[in-house]
């Protein structure tokens, strides 16, 4: 009863939207943040990744190139954070464009290799362009102007920074759950029967890349105002690397399990970078390993799984206590025969 | 039989030297039923291929009601009105049977560009595409994901997307390819009751459906046309009897 309730999407949405609330009461408010931001990557990631099948290694051109557009934006024009961030994210949607026009055409690893490349150049120039960028220094002194309210505790940003990530989580679930999205999916299982259907496969593909890297763009844009900076690690392909693995490990083509899989990296590398541990790589590698080998379809994934196989089991007690009926209702005939016998 | 609605001219397509089909001329009369026969490996596919845009050609051209569609991707020539089936069944395994319908009804309105609408808005479709599969008898699997369907059933399906096209001209490659006999029956009284008003090009192995759905046949042997007429000329060609029809004759 109890699991048929949580099952429900209505349900599911209000814990998780408790769940979001009640983050930074739970753990370290700047985590939580990070945690939000991380989970709007990862979900990009999945868009493509779960709903058009493509794999992108390169998503750190959007979020990173978001993170400091939304930094020279915030420094030099002091407009309140969500203009920022705003900009940001259609800042890594205009540059989409072109890497998407030039990928889409591409597919499996192909498609990987070419989007990582374009990921490489966006680092380099973001090295290279110091007097915007600041370089190695990164872009440090960013501040969370909104109004003149004071933001500085990270504990009242997090409930600032929460809409933009929502916002950003309930436009991936519209547009999977879209005409759009269906078609999509489509393309993702048959492309020729699409095309034969009059779908034109790669300006699809080019809008879901779009929409993914808008959304990637608007997490990296909260990350770089909750930290005040953005650096070069944000256009880094660890950064695109990470978010995929946050994928798989939630489990692809389901978004909630983008939202865990970020959830639980991000606090295990809090976790070991408050303890001490340097080779932060090793553990959530060994973790992921792991995970991969026992889960294959991610944490939320088998966990989705295991409440439906939940559910049959509970359906099938349910069939044998009518069978159980039936024999009683056989039985009766006879009971009344007896009876008018005697 | 009025003039030629699908043509194409000297049609030629080469994988790496290998000329796959070569100067195939091709008239399509608009109404007909026109078979593409021939044996193994003489280009039948290929040159459904080209017809569809799903290949380039190396050279030649294609018009379709006098509109040139050389060199236009598969999408382009399903909007302009030639519809396809394919040989090996080719569906979305998830999405159910109705779905498949509407999103094919959806193609031409846009609808599916809408990425800030519901999906529900697909089931604007769903009375024409539920008229469609009572067409071809599978109303009854609509909630059925395509995947979990019959082979012949799937087949069925396949002739339902390419007629929600409303084509001007329905191509079928092999209808009837790994069908028990009564399947094929059931696939050829289809497309007897479907090609109404419309012009059907199929690729066909079995000559006892060619023979009693063909207006027209075209022969075709490495590439090229062999001969082309009425079934029942064309099967008392010698040429055509040594080529492919023999063979026939012979499993009978």
């Amino acid at each position: 009863m109890i699991i048929r309730l949580l099952a429900r999407r209505p349900v599911a949405a209000g814990i998780g939207l408790i769940a979001a609330l009640a983050l930074p009461w739970l753990i370290y408010p700047p985590v939580a943040m990070d945690i939000m931001a991380w989970a709007l990557l990862a979900v990009a990631v999945d868009l493509l990744l779960g709903y058009g099948g493509l794999l992108s290694f390169g998503h750190a051109a959007f979020w990173g190139t978001s993170a400091y557009t939304t930094g020279l934006i915030a420094l030099h024009t002091g407009l309140p954070f969500p203009v920022a961030i705003v900009g940001g994210a259609l800042a890594a949607a205009a540059l989409a464009v072109p890497i998407g026009y030039l990928s889409v055409r591409l597919s499996g690893i192909y498609f990987a290799m070419v989007t990582l490349a374009f990921a490489q150049m966006i680092y380099f120039i973001v090295n290279q362009w110091r007097d915007v960028t600041g370089g190695e220094n990164g872009l440090q002194g960013v501040p969370r102007e909104l109004l003149g309210a004071d933001l500085s505790d990270p504990f009242y940003f997090y409930y600032a920074g929460l809409p933009f990530v929502l916002l950003g989580l309930w436009a991936a679930w519209r547009i999977v759950r879209s005409p759009f999205g269906q078609v999509l999916v489509s393309i993702r299982d048959n492309p020729s029967r699409a095309r034969a259907l009059g779908y034109p496969v790669d300006r699809y593909r080019l809008l879901a890349f779009v929409l993914s890297a808008a959304l990637a763009g608007l997490g990296g844009g909260v990350f770089a105002i909750s930290h005040g900076f953005a650096s070069l690690h944000d256009v880094y392909w660890t950064t695109s690397g990470q978010a995929v693995m946050m994928v798989i490990l939630g489990g692809i083509g389901t978004l909630w399990g983008a939202v865990l899989g970020a959830a639980v990296i991000v606090t295990l590398n809090d976790y070991l970078a408050t303890a001490g541990f340097e080779e932060t790589g090793i553990v959530t590698g060994a973790i992921f390993v792991l995970i991969v080998l026992l889960f294959r379809k991610g944490l939320w994934g088998t966990g989705r799984d295991l409440l439906t196989a939940a559910r049959a089991r509970r359906a099938r007690p349910a069939e044998s206590g009518e069978d159980r009926k039936v024999e009683v209702a056989t039985e009766r005939p006879a009971a009344v025969a007896e009876r008018s016998g005697g | 039989m009025t003039g030629a609605i699908l043509t194409a001219r000297g049609l030629v397509k080469e994988f790496r030297g290998f000329r796959a089909v070569d100067g195939v001329d091709l008239d399509v009369a608009e109404g007909s039923v026109h078979a593409l026969v021939g044996p193994n490996g003489a280009g039948k596919t290929t040159l459904f291929n080209l017809l569809t845009g799903f290949l380039p050609p190396t050279a030649g051209t294609i018009a379709l009601a006098g509109r040139e569609l050389t060199g236009r991707r598969p999408e382009q020539v399903a909007r302009a009105g030639l519809a396809r089936s394919f040989q090996i069944t080719s569906l979305f395994p998830e999405q159910t049977v109705r779905r498949h319908l509407e999103l094919a009804l959806a193609g031409p309105t846009g609808l599916g560009w809408r990425f800030w609408r519901s999906d529900k808005a697909l089931a604007a479709f769903s009375a024409r595409a539920d008229e469609l599969l009572d067409q071809v008898g599978l109303l009854e699997f609509a909630d059925r994901p395509a995947g979990t369907l019959a082979y012949g059933r799937k087949r069925a399906l396949e002739l339902a997307l390419a007629l929600s096209l409303d084509p001007k001209v329905l191509l079928l490659d092999e209808p009837t390819a790994g069908m028990g006999a009564e399947d094929v029956d059931r696939t050829v009284e289809l497309i007897r009751r479907v090609r109404a008003g419309r012009t059907v090009v199929m690729v066909e192995h079995n000559m006892s459906v060619v023979s009693s759905l063909a207006d027209r046949v075209t022969v075709l042997q490495s590439g090229r046309v062999l001969v082309e007429g009425p079934y029942a000329q064309i099967r008392h060609d010698p040429r055509v009897i040594t080529a492919y029809l023999g063979d026939a004759d012979a499993h009978r």
